[in-house]
């Protein structure tokens, strides 16, 4: 099926995040907008305007009312869904690179930037989504050691906090003590996404060293690899229907206007989860693909790229068909 | 020293104590003598003429470095019966450094003072040497024989699959190529080789290049076999029945430099120095000869192209003779083992270009016949541009006789290109030549019968540019296909060699037409070679034969934006004769495109193709891809890096003539026990897959069973209840329905009521 292309942005996609029934997607860019956007036919729901530089990601809590924005002009952001006000700013020294809630919406953590002297963080704030009024007093801050985090998630029931480091490691924090529990490395190039399994027991890392792989959330076993030969921008596990994952990328940015499209490996491509084996690519960006979502209910897929737009691929009946034992 | 103490300064300066400072400036002498030279043979003479003698001495060494004043000694020595002092016909010279010895060695020992007094210059340290050598013979150590691997043991293979070899990334492997188009990796090293990869003509050994030398693998172990010591190299080549191999580099050999590096094995010696080419026994791998390659030597502004002048040597088809050309000059034939030049000159033919051996040996003007290799007689052709007023000219050469068999004038040439027929009964001389108006160019292709009486030429006239001339390699008439073009422009090429641009070609076959052999002979008439079917308006740059004939792959390849390969059956047989009367016809098979390609190789055996493009000319996608003869796509692998792709020689057959005939009689009763097998191999392969992912979904789901009891422990400890129950509980309560109406106006039709 054709399609949807979303025309919200002017400037690279960095994020896309469905929220929980999958009913919104929500799109950040280097534009400083966030678009909120019905995901089964593309129609704009509305935007939320305020960040002053570029904005690294998104994340929505899981009753859809509150939505978090990270973004370059040092700040994070919480902003009321259905109308779009703004409830708090965070202020931060740097950069903020990742937001994401907590599975429980209590918390939420940032991702900060290594700059100017300051060290990359990992700050996490309590969230009361009764009062407009948040505190800005971290619950912790952890400073990741000897590589900065570039992206972090929580686990299942906030038992740990996954990170993803520049050098590739991937390592599980107690976000109380700021203990390092486990850590291992397996990728050889900075980590790029992090996506976890619905039930969080699992999830996907991307790398800019071509390749996604998939861990256990407790052991951080490296379960599954696939291997591509363009580096790596995101990577997200089909949640229901099929056992597969998604992951996309391309050549760096800096390269594409020297290259053909067909060169770029702009393609999203789908992997059998268990078996590694490649199933098959979507074309359509020409640009690199810097993020992929999947719908929850595993029928329909975006991905925003480089290029500026976000495509929503409703999945055709042959997906659905298709056998691969 | 201790610190200085001014109320208690030495008395003298004898009291100061110095040593630290000695110590620091000491000097340190150099105390060997491989400064010294010895000079023998010189005359003996008398004290009065010995004055003379040494400035004679000196003079002559003079010329070479300079001499210390006191840096010469003559011995003397006082006839106790005469009382006359003499000198003892010998003296020593010290110079200031051993690179000065070494020079003065290598200019002047065997230099003629007079008719009688040649002068041995050697070092002072040799002669020592060789004094205390010692007097008693010690035998020396014969390593105990081992037993190689077999050499050929990838003929053996019960399937008879034919191996290749890649090389992408740092990564060699060896594979071996099954029928469904995945190979099988049966060896793999990193960083075997620092520049590229060559097997040996029959498949024996794969070469590996270093900076050192080069290294020949094999065996099923690919353990190394013998090593070449060559610093610098960059060519290899061998001998056709991999006797000799031929080096080169373009460093001049320093035997010193070497010697540094290899004090254990340096082939070299001082006679070696300077020189670029060196010759090997493959087997001992002993050193044969050195030469100084022309191309590589001359001063001239224009350095003649390497790719032009390799291989340097060619080899005939025994391995008895090699010859090279010196451009313009002349053309050396030497012989093998012996290395030396037959008849102890060279041949010298002004202006000469390019020469080619036959492939089969044999003399011009005579029928093929088996003993004619065992009497190793050889042919070789070569041509000569316009010199003067002498027109352009072929000689075919019979060799070691030295006779000119048969020569052929050529008129307005501007280049010309020699094909031998892999039979060696033709020759085919693709003569570009300038039209009257001296602006463009057309070819003739000259062909000669080498095995009739006197060798007649049958000339085949083009209006425009052959480009590609390749001679099928078998078949039961001799053929050859053509590519020419009518394009002005030439095709251009970008830094990495891939043409930018391509030419519209015409694409010909032509084949040996007219009466059958005994007819030919009565009438005198010997047919001749008539297109047989002409492609028009093909982008083909290439023209690739199957080792067996019959199928030819014609392909665009290393350009920028066309990657055709044709594969076409040049004899595909019609139930009913065609309207030309003929009962075969050509026919396009296929036509797979594959993106970038930059080189097509057939299998040995003719049942493979295999397409790659390689790292070298460009990044896009490089990797192979193999086809059957039928052109349809078996299996395509990308890597990173691809760079190289070699089918592993085979050599000749051992299989008569008649053995063949019998094997393709009895082939309808042979083939059912393939096909069975290949089935076999083929569900055996298919049924391990689906074990495997049985295997794989089997470990899936229990680790995920583990995972569920981990979680729900885990909600116990931490007291919560799973998040995803709760949200399912909530979840159906809060579901809103949404109707979305949507109302698309198919049509809108006015109509007017009355």
């Amino acid at each position: 099926m054709r399609p949807i292309l979303l025309q919200g942005h002017e400037r690279a996609l960095t994020q896309i995040k469905y929220n929980r029934e999958g009913d919104l997607l929500f799109s950040v860019a280097k534009d400083n907008v966030i678009n909120a956007w019905f995901s089964h036919n593309g129609e704009r729901l509305g935007t939320y305007n305020g960040h002053q530089g570029t904005i690294w990601s998104v994340d929505v809590n899981s009753n859809s009312t509150l939505l978090i924005s990270g973004s370059a002009d040092n700040t994070a952001r919480l902003w009321n869904v259905s109308d779009g006000r703004l409830l708090h700013s965070w202020d931060t020294n740097t950069a903020v690179k990742c937001v994401q809630f907590s599975e429980d919406d209590k918390y939420v953590l940032l991702v900060t930037e290594e700059r100017m002297g300051f060290p990359g963080t990992i700050v996490i704030f309590a969230i009361d989504p009764t009062t407009p009024d948040q505190s800005d007093e971290p619950v912790n801050v952890i400073v990741p050691q000897p590589s900065k985090a570039t992206v972090a998630g929580w686990g299942y029931l906030n038992k740990y906090l996954v990170v993803g480091h520049e050098n590739g490691s991937i390592s599980l924090f107690d976000w109380n003590t700021s203990e390092v529990i486990k850590s291992v490395t397996d990728h050889e190039a900075i980590i790029t996404d992090l996506q976890f399994s619905t039930d969080r027991t699992y999830f996907i890392t991307s790398s800019k060293d071509k390749t996604a792989r998939v861990y256990d959330a407790n052991s951080l076993e490296c379960l599954k690899m696939y291997s591509t030969d363009t580096p790596l921008n995101s990577a997200a596990i089909v949640p229901a229907l099929k056992e597969f994952v998604v992951v996309g990328g391309g050549q760096e940015a800096m390269n594409v206007t020297t290259t053909s499209q067909r060169q770029g490996k702009f393609e999203c491509r789908f992997f059998h989860k268990i078996f590694e084996d490649e199933i098959g690519r979507v074309r359509g960006h020409f640009g690199p693909i810097n993020t992929i979502a999947f719908h929850p209910d595993g029928k329909s897929f975006s991905s925003g790229g480089e290029d500026g737009y976000v495509r929503v691929h409703h999945l055709d009946p042959d997906y659905f068909k298709f056998k691969y034992e | 020293m201790p610190a200085l103490d001014p109320r208690n300064l030495p008395a003298s300066e004898a009291d100061i104590d110095f040593s630290d400072i000695e110590e620091k400036y000491q000097l340190t002498f150099n105390e060997s003598f491989d400064n010294v030279i010895v000079v023998d043979h010189l005359p003996v003479v008398d004290s009065s003429k010995e004055e003379k003698l040494l400035t004679v001495v000196k003079k002559i060494f003079k010329a070479v470095a300079p001499l210390k004043d006191d840096g010469l000694f003559m011995p003397k020595e006082e006839d106790p019966e005469t009382g006359k002092t003499t000198t003892q016909g010998y003296l020593f010279i010290e110079l200031d450094t051993p690179e000065q010895a070494a020079a003065a060695i290598k200019q002047l020992n065997g230099f003629k003072m007079d008719k009688t007094h040649i002068l041995s210059v050697h070092k002072f340290t040799d002669v020592e040497r060789y004094a205390t050598l010692s007097d008693t013979f010690r035998a020396p150590v014969i390593p105990a024989y081992e037993e190689r691997e077999h050499l050929r043991s990838w003929l053996l293979d019960e399937r008879a699959r034919d191996e290749f070899v890649t090389f992408r990334g740092d990564e060699v492997v060896v594979s071996v190529n099954n029928k469904n188009g995945k190979p099988d990796n049966v060896f793999t090293r990193n960083k075997w080789t620092e520049s590229y990869l060559q097997w040996s003509p029959k498949g024996t050994y794969l070469t590996t290049f270093h900076r050192q030398g080069v290294v020949l693998w094999g065996g099923p172990s690919w353990n190394k076999i013998v090593r070449f010591v060559h610093p610098g190299v960059k060519f290899a080549d061998y001998s056709p029945n991999e006797k000799y191999l031929v080096t080169c580099s373009p460093e001049p050999i320093n035997s010193e430099a070497v010697a540094a590096v290899n004090p254990q094995d340096n082939p070299f010696g001082p006679e070696d120095d300077d020189k670029h080419i060196a010759i090997w026994d493959l087997r001992t791998g002993a050193l044969l000869r050195t030469f100084v390659m022309p191309q590589l030597a001359s001063k001239s502004p224009v350095p003649l192209s390497m790719k032009e002048a390799w291989p340097h040597f060619k080899w005939s088809a025994d391995d008895r003779y090699f010859a090279r050309v010196v451009p313009g000059q002349m053309l050396s034939i030497y012989e093998a083992p012996g290395m030396g030049l037959l008849d102890r000159k060279s041949l010298k033919v002004e202006g000469i270009v390019n020469f080619a051996w036959s492939p089969t040996g044999g003399k011009a003007g005579r029928p093929a016949s088996a003993d004619a290799a065992k009497r190793g007689e050889h042919s070789l052709a070569y041509w000569t541009p316009e010199v003067a007023n002498q027109p352009a000219r072929v000689t075919l050469l019979s060799v070691p006789s030295k006779e000119v068999v048969r020569t052929k004038n050529l008129f307005s040439i501007s280049d010309c290109k020699l094909y031998w027929h892999p039979s060696g009964d033709y020759l085919c001389v693709k003569a570009d030549r300038l039209s009257k108006s001296k602006k463009t160019t057309f070819t003739n292709l000259e062909l000669f019968w080498m095995r009739e009486r006197s060798v007649p030429v049958e000339t085949v006239e083009f209006k425009d540019n052959v480009v590609v001339f390749a001679w099928e390699p078998k078949g039961p008439v001799p053929r050859f296909a053509t590519v020419s073009t009518v394009d002005p422009q030439a095709v251009q090429y970008n830094a990495s060699g891939m043409a930018v641009n391509t030419n519209r070609n015409t694409v010909s076959f032509y084949a040996l037409q007219g009466a059958s052999k005994l007819k030919s002979e009565a009438a005198g008439v010997i047919g001749n070679f008539e297109c047989v079917e002409r492609l028009e308006k093909k982008t083909t740059n290439e023209v690739l034969w199957s080792p067996n004939g019959r199928y030819a792959v014609l392909g665009t390849v290393r350009t920028t934006s066309v990657w055709d390969l044709e594969f076409w059956d040049t004899a595909y047989e019609l139930s009913a004769p065609n309207a030309q009367g003929r009962t075969t016809e050509f026919r396009l098979l296929a036509s797979p495109e594959l993106y970038g390609v930059t080189d097509v190789e057939w299998d040995p055996t003719g049942r493979y193709v295999a397409a790659y493009a390689s790292a070298w000319r460009h990044s896009m996608e490089n990797g192979f891809a193999l086809y059957d003869l039928r052109g349809s796509l078996l299996g395509k692998h990308t890597f990173e890096k691809f760079k190289q792709f070699l089918w592993r020689p085979r050599p000749a057959s051992l299989l008569s003539a008649e053995d063949k005939a019998r094997i393709v009689k009895e082939l309808p009763k042979l083939a059912p026990k393939f096909e069975e097998e290949d089935l076999m191999s083929e569900s055996a392969a298919s049924s391990a897959e689906i074990m495997k992912r049985r295997r794989l979904n089997e470990d899936w789901k229990q680790w995920r069973q583990r995972q569920a009891k981990e979680y729900a422990q885990d909600c116990e400890v931490l007291g919560k209840h799973s998040a995803a129950v709760e949200n399912d509980t909530e979840g159906d309560a809060n579901v809103e329905t949404i109707e979305e109406w949507v109302e698309e106006v198919v049509e809108e039709t006015e109509e007017v009521v009355e």
